[in-house]
């Protein structure tokens, strides 16, 4: 790693503070991405911003329209634990990597980074979640711009994550098997609105909403009825772990799956 | 350098360390426990397993700097002062849960971890949860079967036994 | 019964507590006085032409102390290779030089090209990114049989091509081969891949140089399996130190697999560098780093065909195979794709012509060599897999068309060049067909159809040669080293015993299982043995842990030299006892006369042999101390049957093992639970090499699956509980112990049983598929059923 100094700010206004301080600051959530990207000597902050010690910014809440709220630096063991009135998002966040690293990762971490591969953005989309930062509130269908990108402006910290909560919902994950990550996870989630199917780890613009499989589902929300439906597997993902007409094959079989297990 | 003041298997340590400072770093390298391991670069092995507050985490994915204040509990804290070795331990031994010992530490404190959240593990929640721990010797039969020794269940039953 | 103690019993592992609570000492818990660190500048493209490194930068960056390039290593040896092939033309091998660093061009991604050492491990990183390195790209070689094409482009410009050898063995038969095959009834013929692997050991490589002006001698504290042959190798051939003055270490190695056999540049580097630079420098691999200067494993493609006659009798056999060496010539590697594998493929099997051809190709990767099983392993696969496939054409059960072409009787002669001493192929297979519940399979199937799943079954049987080797015979093979192993047993005045084996353990368990044989012989409590190795300064010689043979010929040869002890404490005690030798009995550590009651116990004997007031000095030296040397006369043959249930999820070729069992015959055992353990490791790693492991190269010699991101580790929820069986025991005829060795059987015997069960799966299903070579991932899988 190249050197840096770490600020363990207590207060989000501290953390704004320092992260206004210099371009060249960077935010740390749980770290359990970027640590290993600075071992690779892939980012080089002048500083690191703690957000760990933020009280104000970690928790689980409920708001008065009913969403569940959670703070950014909530870890993902905290998610898997407390998020019960939301269980396919409980049920994702005790999924994701392993027990060690769901007791330091957190969900704002992993939104903010938009790991193409990563199981919360589909979430995030997948329930049409609301992402808040200090400066504004950022609806999810507007947050994911592709790969790694996101709408977060420079210095941008997000401190919660607003999901509404569906009549039914669940996420299917099918593995890489070397990094444990997606190689697909679709989140289907039915609200008295709409479907929404969110898919991870398979597209060349990260995560995206198969809006065809939406069609369907809300009328007929059944396995069956995404049964016929394809993918193209031009713009997937394609690689050592399967090409992109396997990986569209698998939002196909994950998204069945999924709508399957949301009874 | 700024200091770092944090509990570790009860004792108070603390030292100078860099912001890239890692925790693993700073207890193998600053208080010479080099029982903790470092077997990757990308998260993965779990070799480094330690508990934080309580909890197991990757010290080589976490900063020394992040454990102001903490209490670090390292392979060398589990046994007893006078040397007699924990449950996990000890059932690791019985059932020849390890091999070359590199990655044991680790595994012993995530079994701890497990253990901890769930008294009586099921096969299959074991190997769950050993998802973020890389064995290449054992093959984790033993590893499993210990664990579930040390949780009291009857492994005789088990094949191979 | 199983015993408490001793030869046969479980022994709980002395070495566990250690390990278990955080004090083993690896080589990276070691940490010198005034020890600087080494980073190496490594080449990220796969083969150019070094125009220019300017260190100029670098040199005067915070902390340096010393920069070294390709310059400072002109006069030094290169890295030598310990065996060498001769081919079908009875032409020595194509040996290029392989340079500590690198010298003009780089080969590999990942080849060493400068090194700064700094007093911290981030400020050596921080200056090597400060040279400046120009480099004249050239096109990469990455496929072996590109490679041989005219006009592709050479890896060693000063070699003929990328050939390093064109093996036929054995080559007399040739020609009656390709007659037995053209006129045989049947002939079933198989192409596939044996993946390349990456070893991977939890614990990186670390190398400690350290030199001592008083005494001028240098010392390595590395991770090896054998440092005795690192001694020699980097002390005669790379750094011209003579073995008095150098001392090699290798303390509590986290795993080896065979990737902790081979002499690497950076050992030899912080040899050279601590003596230079008069202080001690350390280095610790990345596991970045380890993927890219490890050798890997395997990464053969083979062409196989089996002739059978109209009763299914295999009448003939045939296998031509590319092995890729890498960019240079790893220490033993040349030896792993001839004599390792070619011998080996006559398999369990009287077929009674076979020729093998080998062809050796330099490519832009990292150097291959042993890996788990070397050799033996791609020889079980292809061997295991096509007589799958023949009786899949032929119609009949895979399990009696391998039982009608058993070999039964003893000693065997096979057609390629080696002689079972003794097995028993039914006994294993029948108590395979037991344990893996065969007869219940049926039962099974249908549960996992009512599931929508696809269950399949697949068995093979293996044969390895172990207990490596009659030095006699590598000699004439190209081995440049004796392959003996040595001890010396050291008893001291109160009783207890230091035996210093030039074995190696590195989780295998000595510590435990040969105290184990000692005690046993003695009649003493285990615990009054102590087991050290892993230090040149301790042990005479040692050729160190590798193709299963610390016990069968390291085992021996600690045997040889209690038996040397035994024999001299039998003249003491008649001494002590006023009787005749020939009377002496020695039990439970008692020595007695027979037929009297008259006895002095093990430790009155040892005090009387360091204090000799009552001794017979006329005829016999004080002391208690001997040393064996013992070279094997033949190799062991461990054999075996394992079986694989499987089943793959249709919609998305995933498969996932349902069961696994393992009959094996490794002649006597001498701590069961320890070879269980061996045996459920080696099982782990093959099923990681059939399903998940795969080392995958661009064609720019660009290493994709670089970092267990994308190199499939097996983990604790891909493989079930393993049921291990080692009752069938056929005992080794040559040696003392009637041991076979166990440590690599796991990982030979595993990986045809997978495929098979998989091709067997989707078989069953109607899927016309016939091979998917490894690993079968899931995307591999769902291809090969949805082909077409």
């Amino acid at each position: 790693m190249y050197a840096f100094d770490i600020e363990r700010p207590t207060t989000l206004a501290e953390a704004v503070k320092h992260m206004a301080a210099s371009e060249e600051n960077q935010a740390l959530g749980g770290g359990q991405t970027l640590i290993p990207t600075l071992k690779q000597r892939l980012a080089s902050p002048e500083k690191l911003i703690s957000l760990t010690g933020i009280d104000e910014i970690r928790g689980i809440c409920e708001d008065d329209a009913g969403r569940i709220c959670i703070g950014a630096a909530t870890t993902h063991a905290e998610v898997a634990a407390g998020a019960t009135a939301y269980p396919a998002l409980a049920a994702l966040a005790g999924n994701i990597g392993d027990p060690a690293v769901r007791n330091r990762g957190t969900i704002g971490g992993s939104l903010a980074n938009n790991d193409p591969s990563a199981c919360y953005p589909a979430a995030a989309l997948g329930s049409g979640a609301t992402i808040v930062t200090d400066k504004r509130e950022i609806p999810a269908d507007d947050y994911f711009e592709g790969m790694f990108a996101t709408a977060l402006e420079e210095g941008e910290i997000i401190t919660e994550v607003k999901f509404p909560v569906p009549q039914k919902a669940a996420y299917m994950k099918f593995e890489q098997p070397a990094s444990r990550f997606a190689l697909v996870g679709v989140f289907v989630a039915k609200y008295a609105d709409g479907v929404r199917v969110a898919v991870t780890g398979a597209s060349e613009e990260g995560v995206f909403r198969w809006s065809e499989a939406e069609a369907a589902l809300a009328s007929d929300f059944s396995a069956g009825a995404v049964e016929g439906l394809s993918l193209s597997g031009d713009g997937m993902i394609s690689d050592l772990h399967g090409s992109g007409d396997y990986r569209a094959h698998l939002v196909g079989v994950m998204t069945k799956r999924a709508v399957a297990a949301a009874g | 350098m700024p200091q770092v003041k944090m509990t570790v298997n009860g004792k108070p340590a603390s030292g100078e360390v860099e912001g890239r400072t890692l925790l693993v770093e700073f207890l193998r390298e600053n208080l010479g426990l080099t029982g903790t391991h470092v077997g990757c670069d990308t998260s993965q092995c779990g070799a480094c397993v330690v508990h934080v507050d309580g909890k197991a985490v990757k010290s080589c994915t976490m900063f020394a700097a992040e454990a102001e204040g903490a209490e670090v509990l390292t392979i060398e804290g589990v046994a007893a002062p006078d040397g007699t070795m924990d449950a996990v331990q000890q059932a690791f031994q019985e059932h020849h849960g390890l091999q070359c010992g590199f990655c044991t530490p680790g595994m012993v404190m995530s079994a701890r971890a497990l253990l901890a959240e769930n008294p009586t593990p099921s096969e299959a929640e074991i190997r769950d949860y050993l998802e973020g721990n890389i064995c290449r010797c054992t093959g984790y039969h033993n590893i499993v079967k210990a664990i579930m020794a040390a949780s009291g269940q009857d492994v005789s039953t088990i094949a191979a036994e | 019964m199983p015993k408490d103690s001793g030869i046969g019993a479980s022994s709980k592992r002395r070495e566990d507590v250690r390990f278990l609570t955080g004090a083993g000492h690896y080589t990276d818990d070691i940490d010198l006085r005034g020890q600087a660190y080494v980073h190496f500048l490594r080449s990220d493209v796969a083969h150019g032409i070094l125009k220019n490194v300017d260190t100029s930068a670098a040199e005067g960056m915070p902390g340096v102390v010393c920069v070294f390039t390709g310059a400072d290593f002109a006069e030094v040896g290169g890295l030598p290779c310990g065996w060498q092939i001769t081919d079908r033309e009875g032409n020595p091998m194509q040996e290029p030089a392989h340079p500590v660093l690198a010298q003009g061009k780089v080969r590999h991604v990942g080849d060493p090209i400068a090194a700064v050492v700094a007093e911290t491990r981030e400020q050596a990183r921080d200056a090597a990114e400060a040279i400046e390195v120009e480099i004249e790209d050239l096109p990469a070689v990455v496929d072996m049989k590109a490679a041989l094409k005219d006009g592709a482009p050479k890896v060693h410009d000063d070699l003929t091509s990328n050939l390093c050898y064109d093996w036929g063995f054995v080559e007399e038969n040739r020609e009656a081969v390709d007659a037995a095959i053209k006129s045989a009834a049947h002939v079933t013929t198989l192409e596939l891949k044996n993946n390349r692997l990456v070893a991977n050991p939890m614990e990186p490589r670390v190398a400690v140089g350290d030199y001592s002006r008083s005494t001028g001698e240098s010392t390595l504290y590395t991770t090896s399996q054998n440092p005795h042959v690192i001694r020699l190798l980097m002390g005669a051939f790379v750094l011209g130190i003579p073995e008095h003055k150098l001392r090699v270490v290798a303390p509590d190695v986290g795993g080896g697999f065979g990737s902790k056999i081979f002499h690497y540049a950076e050992e030899a580097f912080c040899t050279f560098a601590a003596k230079a630079l008069n202080r001690p420098v350390k280095w610790t691999s990345s596991r970045s780093e380890a993927f890219i200067t490890d050798a890997h494993g395997r990464d053969h493609v083979t062409k196989i065909e089996l002739a059978l006659d109209k009763d299914n009798n295999f009448v003939a056999l045939r296998t031509e195979t590319h092995a890729n060496m890498g960019a240079y010539l790893s220490t033993f590697a040349p030896s792993v794709p001839t004599w390792l594998h070619g011998t080996l493929m006559a398999g369990n099997y009287k077929t009674p012509l076979i020729y093998v051809n080998v062809k050796a190709v330099f490519t832009n990767t990292v150097p291959v060599d042993a890996y788990r099983g070397a050799g033996r392993p791609e020889a079980t696969f292809q061997l295991e897999r096509v007589i799958d496939k023949a009786a899949r054409e032929l119609g009949v059960d895979p399990v009696e068309l391998r039982r009608q072409n058993f070999i039964t009787e003893f000693p065997y002669a096979t057609p390629v060049a080696v002689e079972y001493d003794t097995g028993d192929y039914n006994a294993t297979l029948d108590k395979l067909l037991e344990i893996a519940d065969l007869a219940g399979f049926e039962a099974r199937l249908a549960e996992s159809k009512k599931n929508g799943k696809l269950r399949g079954l697949g068995v093979n049987c293996y044969i390895e040669a172990c207990g490596i080797a009659p030095s006699h015979l590598v000699g004439q093979l190209g081995a440049r080293a004796g392959l003996y192993e040595s001890a010396t047993v050291r008893v001291n005045a109160t009783g207890g015993l230091v035996v210093m084996t030039g074995s190696h353990s590195h989780g295998q368990g000595h510590e435990t299982s040969f105290a184990q044989v000692v005690a046993d012989m003695i009649g003493i409590d285990e615990n009054m043995v102590e087991i050290v190795h892993g230090d040149t300064a301790n042990t005479p010689m040692g050729m160190g842990t590798y193709g299963s043979r610390s016990l069968a010929v390291g085992g021996s040869a600690m045997v040889r030299a209690t038996e040397k002890i035994i024999a001299k404490a039998r003249k003491i005690a008649a001494h002590l006892m006023e009787a005749s030798e020939a009377d002496i009995e020695l039990k439970n550590g008692q020595f007695s006369v027979a037929g009297t009651d008259k006895s002095v116990a093990w430790g009155d004997v040892t005090l009387a042999a360091y204090v000799p007031h009552n001794y017979p000095l006329e005829d016999l030296e004080p002391g208690l101390e001997e040393t064996a040397f013992y070279d094997p006369s033949n190799f062991t043959y461990p054999a075996g049957a394992y079986a694989c249930e499987v089943e793959v999820d249709p919609d998305t070729g995933k498969v996932t093992i349902e069961g696994f069992a393992a009959a094996d015959d490794f002649g006597n055992v001498v701590n069961p639970m320890i070879v269980e353990g061996q045996v459920h490791g080696g099982l782990a790693q093959g099923i990681g090499q059939a399903l998940l492991e795969n080392c995958a190269y661009d064609e720019d010699g660009q290493l994709l699956s670089a970092s267990y991101m994308d190199y499939a580790m097996p983990r604790a929820d891909d493989v079930p509980f393993y049921r291990v069986d080692h009752s069938c025991q056929t005992p080794c005829t040559h040696n003392p112990l009637g041991v076979k060795g166990c440590g690599e059987a796991g990982a030979i015997g595993s990986p045809p049983a997978v495929v098979n069960a998989v091709i067997d799966a989707l078989q069953r299903a109607g899927r016309d598929v016939t091979h998917i070579d490894m690993p079968l991932s899931p995307s591999r899988v769902w291809d090969a059923m949805n082909k077409g």
